[in-house]
């Protein structure tokens, strides 16, 4: 009374190739697929340096979401498998040392095999471009608004968090910002660039964006900055380079709004207290 | 059998010098003080303990309720529930309740305190009046707090982690602030003194027989809690009394104010470096604290679970060295990690933090992979302990998983300070303090009041929370993928964040829900004890072998002590621990009984 009945003998060969062919079909898909690997909820990058993160992302949620499964199931398989069905005691193991050492080991160089992507991308995220000539912007944090100013062409765009200010820079261009804060700490976080640095008094930032398709981005303050920060917004617009020049001199044609930070942040609290 | 130790019960004999002080002070509890006169003078562990659980207690309510108050006004975009202002108070106050006031306490000066004495066989803490102290600083720092809410301008409500310059004298001029930073004094000190005496009574008032490699993890977590402790919040007390200078002595220690350059074409006033202070400084110090402090919030929890799951599969605790070594390197490298938490300021070494913070992956797996062998090839019971140590599992994974993710400054630039982080967090957090910690309040309420909780209502509390946390805490990572920040009461509406956070909320109140039934239930067993006997569970380690609750000193016998389970091996001779390791000696005796009385006598600890 060995082996499947005839009729379930029948049915295996039929039953394994399915499954094969359903391996098949999702490795195939895989390999085709090749770079349309889902996104797993993050922003795919709209600079070049978004992109790179966002590249680092999908290997970081692949591996933990192996890892993630391998662990669940370990668990799931534990509980299901070995709860109580008689009063008898088991085997009072308490060590497997080859084990123990093979789940030292592996988890160490799956760990420095994400540190060499780490540091590889880390490099390219925030590696300053030495070669061209990158338009500046000066963007300063304060409670509770932005300033962006533009040193080339003595441009300033002043907002505060009842108006959100835009700061218009030229796609496939090299973008450097000084970024700084004139009072507490803000973060300056553009979701869609995949990035975020803070503004900190006493510390001036620097940081390169290469936005590879014009559009506009919104950004928001990240760092809790006191009463006002969930209103801490802006946008970035990235626009063609002719847009951009039109728009500079447009802003340079007409007066510039004498405003300063030191105002915005009086009308502000005026505001606020009538 | 009567192989057991018989011990002098005043505790004054040769095997524990320091009761001789306790003894002096209160002589036998028969004859002490009682009701709240007792809990007011009383410097027994137990007492002080259960003082400090039900004090945590307390305030993980209040805080809980604090959390609903900020799902309530997250439920929608533009919520109008409180205002900007109570907002920020709201989830201060929520934060610092929940990690200075809750989840050490609760763990460090509550159950470590009631539990390690009787799990190393000592009769009380090394100092008695010290530990009194601890629990009066606690107590004292945590009505502080919750009093800002009294003063005008209201609590603090610069976020838990109180960054400079906003925490300064300009930015949060009420007296809420200044309250906030006196309790962190008043419960840095508490758990310093805790610390210390926590490491003093595991070094020095173990039972005969007791050696390093015979405590339960338990007791070896929280000595490792305790050095932490030590290393950690001497910088935080040190940290907020500068800040004090700053808000009110007029230092520039965290702020650049005074200390600018002059504009420059273009530029606003920049800051010279060179002449002022940093703001920066205040981020090294207080995470200096801030990331062993959440290992110092995890390590007893972890504890706990490795408590639970051996008793409740039947087996020795998998890899008992490993998990020893575990710990201590989790330990040494939480102090090398803090700069992971300030990956976005643009000033620390990445690589350098990086892969300190990747590597702790490495050992906190191993302890993930002792659990489980644990498990592998029990005899699984699923009483309530041991379903809140299988939900703190997932929780953790979960938790874990996202938090190498974070270890990688690139991946952090776009998740810092977004609801990512307060998933993660959260779920490494509620993973550890409530499911682990609730999983220990379960386990030992029988050993502490001598009467079981209900178990139908233990696993309701249970299933209840294990659906409210996941509803909870993953939507949020979906919104802080999509880019929304923390420490926002309002958010636009066009971003498809709103149902998310509807959905967090529900979670919110499910949990909510769950934290109602545990109400119920110790309602229960206070009106219709049902008597818990001295070992309930049959578990292993040696708090189980006196009465429950125990004694004033503890212990009138004590088994033999051949192994981290003294208690199993007395009730199951038939059963030693089967050693497939080098190095351990000992505990495969199968007739640990004999030799005792020569044990027992040349054994004293070298106090």
């Amino acid at each position: 009374m060995t082996g499947p009945s005839p009729a379930r003998r029948r049915l295996l060969p039929g039953l394994r190739s399915r499954r094969w062919a359903a391996v098949a079909a999702v490795g195939a898909a895989l390999v085709l697929s090749g770079c349309q690997i889902p996104s797993f909820g993050a922003y795919k990058g709209a600079t070049t340096q978004g992109q790179d993160a966002y590249k680092l992302w999908q290997g970081f949620f692949i591996t933990g979401a192996i890892i993630f499964l391998l662990v669940f199931l370990l668990i799931l398989w534990a509980v299901l498998r070995y709860r109580r069905k008689t009063e008898a005691i088991p085997a009072q193991t308490q060590y497997n040392t080859a084990f123990e050492i093979i789940y030292t080991i592996v988890p160490v160089l799956i760990v420095l095999g994400l540190f060499v992507f780490t540091f590889i991308t880390e490099n390219e995220v925030d590696a300053l471009s030495t070669t061209g000539d990158p338009v500046t912007v000066n963007v300063t944090a304060f409670q509770w608004g932005w300033e962006f100013q533009y040193p080339t062409y003595d441009v300033k765009v002043l907002g505060v968090e009842t108006q959100d200010p835009e700061m218009v820079v030229p796609a496939n261009e090299t973008i450097h910002v000084f970024l700084r804060s004139s009072d507490v700490i803000h973060g300056f976080y553009v979701p869609a660039f995949n990035f975020s640095r803070y503004a900190q008094p006493g510390v001036t930032n620097q940081f390169d964006l290469n936005i590879t398709h014009t559009g506009t981005y919104r950004g928001q303050c990240t760092q809790f900055c006191g009463l006002y920060h969930s209103l801490m917004l802006f946008r970035v617009k990235a626009v063609t380079t002719s847009q951009f020049d039109t728009w500079i001199q447009q802003k340079q044609s007409t007066p510039q709004s004498s405003g300063s930070i030191a105002q915005a942040k009086r009308e502000i609290l005026q505001g606020r207290a009538s | 059998m009567t192989d057991v130790i018989d011990l002098p019960v005043t505790g004054a004999g040769v095997h524990h010098p320091v009761v001789h002080e306790h003894g002096a002070d209160h002589g036998h509890d028969e004859h002490g003080p009682s009701g709240l006169l007792k809990w007011m003078t009383s410097t027994d562990h137990k007492v002080i303990g259960l003082s400090y659980m039900i004090t945590a207690i307390v305030i993980f309510y209040l805080a809980g309720l604090m959390a609903l108050g900020v799902r309530i006004q997250l439920a929608s975009p533009t919520s109008s529930f409180v205002t900007l202002g109570q907002y920020n108070e709201l989830f201060t106050m929520h934060g610092s309740l929940m990690l200075y006031l809750f989840a050490g306490p609760f763990a460090f000066g509550g159950l470590a305190n009631y539990i390690v004495p009787l799990q190393v066989g000592a009769p009380d803490m090394a100092f008695p009046r010290l530990n009194a102290l601890s629990y009066w600083l606690y107590l004292g720092g945590s009505v502080t707090m919750l009093m800002g809410f009294f003063v005008a301008g209201g609590a603090a409500n610069f976020a838990w982690v109180a960054y400079a310059p906003l925490s300064n004298v300009t930015n949060s001029p009420g007296a809420g602030a200044d309250a906030w930073i006196m309790s962190l004094a008043l419960t840095g000190f508490s758990a310093i003194f805790t610390g210390v005496n926590l490491v003093a009574t595991i070094f020095y008032l173990r039972a005969p027989g007791m050696t390093m490699f015979r405590m339960p993890i338990f007791t070896w977590n929280m000595l490792v809690t305790g050095i932490l402790i030590l290393i950690a919040f001497p910088v935080l007390t040190a940290a907020v009394v500068l800040l004090v200078a700053d808000r009110h002595f007029g230092t520039h220690i965290y702020t650049v104010v005074g200390c600018t350059t002059t504009a420059t074409a273009g530029h606003p006033a920049v800051a010279d470096p060179t002449a002022c202070g940093s703001p920066v400084l205040w981020q090294n110090l207080f995470w200096f604290f801030g990331h062993p402090e959440v290992y110092i919030l995890a390590l007893p929890y972890f504890g706990i679970a490795t408590e639970v799951f051996p008793v409740f599969s039947r087996k020795p605790v998998f890899g008992y060295k490993g998990m020893v070594f575990a710990t201590m390197a989790i330990a040494a490298l939480s102090t090398g990690v803090w700069a992971h938490h300030m990956f976005t300021t643009g000033v620390v070494l990445l690589p350098f933090f990086s892969l300190l913070s990747l590597l702790i992956a490495v050992p906190t797996g191993i302890k993930f992979f002792n659990w489980i062998g644990t498990m592998w090839r029990g005899q699984l019971q699923f009483t309530t302990p041991m379903l809140f140590c299988i939900g703190f599992l997932f929780a953790f994974l979960m938790g874990g998983v996202s938090g190498v993710m974070l270890a990688s400054p690139p991946i952090d630039f776009f998740t810092h300070d977004t609801y990512f982080v307060v998933a993660h967090f959260h779920q490494v957090l509620f993973g550890t303090t409530v499911f682990a910690g609730f999983a220990g309040l379960y386990y030992w309420y029988p050993k502490m009041f001598g009467r079981m909780l209900n178990e139908r209502l233990g696993k309701a509390h249970f299933w209840v929370m294990f659906v409210g946390f996941w509803v909870t805490f993953m939507p949020q990572y979906i919104v802080g993928l999509k880019g929304m920040p923390r420490r926002v009461a309002t958010y636009p509406t066009n971003l498809g964040w709103h149902s998310w956070n509807f959905v967090s909320t529900v979670g919110a109140f499910i949990i909510a829900a769950s934290f109602a039934i545990l109400l119920v239930n110790l309602w229960t067993s206070w009106r219709r004890p049902v008597p818990a006997g001295n070992n309930p569970w049959d578990a292993h380690t040696l708090e189980w072998f006196t009465t429950s609750p125990p004694p004033h000193h503890n212990y009138t016998h004590l088994p033999p002590i051949r192994s981290e389970r003294p208690t199993w091996d007395y009730n199951h001779p038939e059963h030693p621990t089967l050693a497939h390791g080098p190095g351990h000696n000992g505990s495969s005796n199968g007739h640990a009984g004999h030799t005792n009385g020569s044990v027992a006598t040349t054994e004293v600890p070298a106090s």
